[in-house]
């Protein structure tokens, strides 16, 4: 009976795992729920802030913002990575790192150099690895991350954009589209792409209190932290549901494991039963 | 009918009111402004305080809002803040405590940074503490 009891344990230990991953897949879909909540509460502001920016690329601007017009020559360009900081959520994070260093690839073909900034731990252990300019770094935001832990790092690319060290800034993140789909997401946030041709619009411009710069420099930062605070919530909830079904099908995946580990013991114990059985007979049969 | 135009205030974090008013008022950095429909584009940001508007039928909300953008279009009016809350939510005793620890703050001020905040501080609680004094006098 030693391999009844060897599989009968197995048994027991596939039924622990499987307990984990069921109370992980729960608590993953209670808090997709909420970050779902997140990502759609703070839409409305990133919607209307691009709206008013959109306003102003209509405008005719006494000042016009670095941030809306085009580099020339490109020699360097920035990428905001956006991953999660903890594992187990099938290939979210795989598939994303895997677009966004084909892009590199890309950029690297053409003697374009790359500087990244990582956000979330998963992220900054990926590129910490990958032999790129890592310039900064932010982990540990949590799921429900603040404004204010964000502003220093995105601070960093600005910077790096307004001193001419980088030309470009791209953001990569999960896109949330389901509960079942998500896709790696890169798009351009400076210069702020999708530029109305202005032939369209009769020659108006805002009045601005006390005056343009300040006011439009504002604006700027704001929109930029608020499309990395989206990318981030988004992703987020992108985290919650690729775990929550990466869970599900582990412990399905359990559930068949034990179903045919039970076979097999139910086999081997009617084998030791009818052996049982079969000494008994041929020992009566001997007296 | 009287004009009306589209007022949007949404914070960081939330989308406060959405709707239909015939007038709005801001606290933007140079004072207080008051915007019909009809208004001049107009840019320009927001010191901590209350936004007002007046529905259709005359009633009156109150918002209190921490600084941010305004932006006007002749019909439409988005006021982007960095917190927003309804005026009635205010909590006054907390408005009170903040004041009273930015105050303390202030008195012994160790670097500039801290003097900084503990100034932005106090600015936002006083202002709150306007809100709902004004709040209360209207009703």
């Amino acid at each position: 009976m030693s391999g009844a009891k060897e599989i009968r344990s197995k048994i027991k230990s596939i039924q622990n795992t499987q307990k984990i991953t069921k109370a992980m897949e729960m608590v993953a879909a209670s808090k997709m729920r909420k970050a779902q909540d997140r990502m759609r509460a703070s839409r409305p502001y990133a919607e209307k802030i691009r709206n008013v920016l959109a306003h102003l690329a209509q405008a005719n601007p006494e000042y016009r913002h670095p941030y809306l017009s085009e580099r020339e020559e490109v020699k360097r360009v920035g990428y905001i990575v956006v991953a999660t900081d903890r594992g187990l959520c099938g290939g979210l994070n795989t598939n994303m790192f895997k677009a966004a260093v084909n892009e590199m690839a890309e950029w690297d073909s053409k003697g374009v150099d790359v500087d990244v900034c990582a956000i979330g731990k998963k992220a900054v252990g990926f590129f910490g690895r990958f032999k790129c300019n890592l310039v900064a770094q932010v982990d540990h935001l949590g799921d429900s991350p603040s404004m204010e832990n964000l502003i220093g790092t995105v601070k960093v690319m600005l910077d790096a954009y307004d001193e001419g060290k980088i030309d470009r800034l791209y953001l990569v993140h999960n896109e949330f589209v389901n509960t079942m789909t998500q896709s790696p997401r890169i798009h351009q946030m400076i210069p702020v792409a999708g530029q109305i041709d202005q032939e369209l619009e009769h020659h108006w411009d805002y009045l601005y209190e006390p005056n343009a710069k300040p006011i439009i420099d504002g604006l700027m930062f704001r929109f930029i932290e608020s499309q990395v605070y989206q990318g981030l919530v988004e992703n987020i909830a992108s985290e919650m549901s690729a775990r929550m079904i990466a869970m599900k099908s582990a412990t399905d995946n359990a559930g068949e494991i034990i179903k045919e580990l039970q076979t097999v013991y139910n086999k081997a114990r009617q084998a030791a039963i009818t052996q049982e059985i079969s000494e008994i007979v041929s020992g009566a049969a001997a007296v | 009918m009287a004009m009306t135009m589209h007022v949007d205030i949404v914070s960081a974090e939330t989308e406060i009111y959405s709707g239909t008013v015939t007038e709005c008022y801001a606290p933007a950095e140079m004072g207080e402004v008051g915007i019909h429909p009809r208004h001049a584009p107009l840019l320009t940001k927001m010191k901590p305080g209350e936004v007002r508007v007046v529905l259709q039928d005359g009633e009156e909300q109150s918002f209190f809002v921490n600084g941010g953008i305004l932006e006007i279009q002749p019909h439409v009016v988005t006021i982007l803040s960095d917190t927003a809350i309804r005026a009635t939510d205010i909590d006054e005793a907390a408005a009170l405590e903040a004041k009273e620890r930015a105050e303390a703050a202030m008195a012994d001020k160790k670097s500039d940074l801290d003097y900084a905040r503990a100034k932005a501080e106090l600015i936002e609680a006083v202002a709150k503490i306007e809100t709902i004094k004004k709040l209360r006098k209207r009703k």
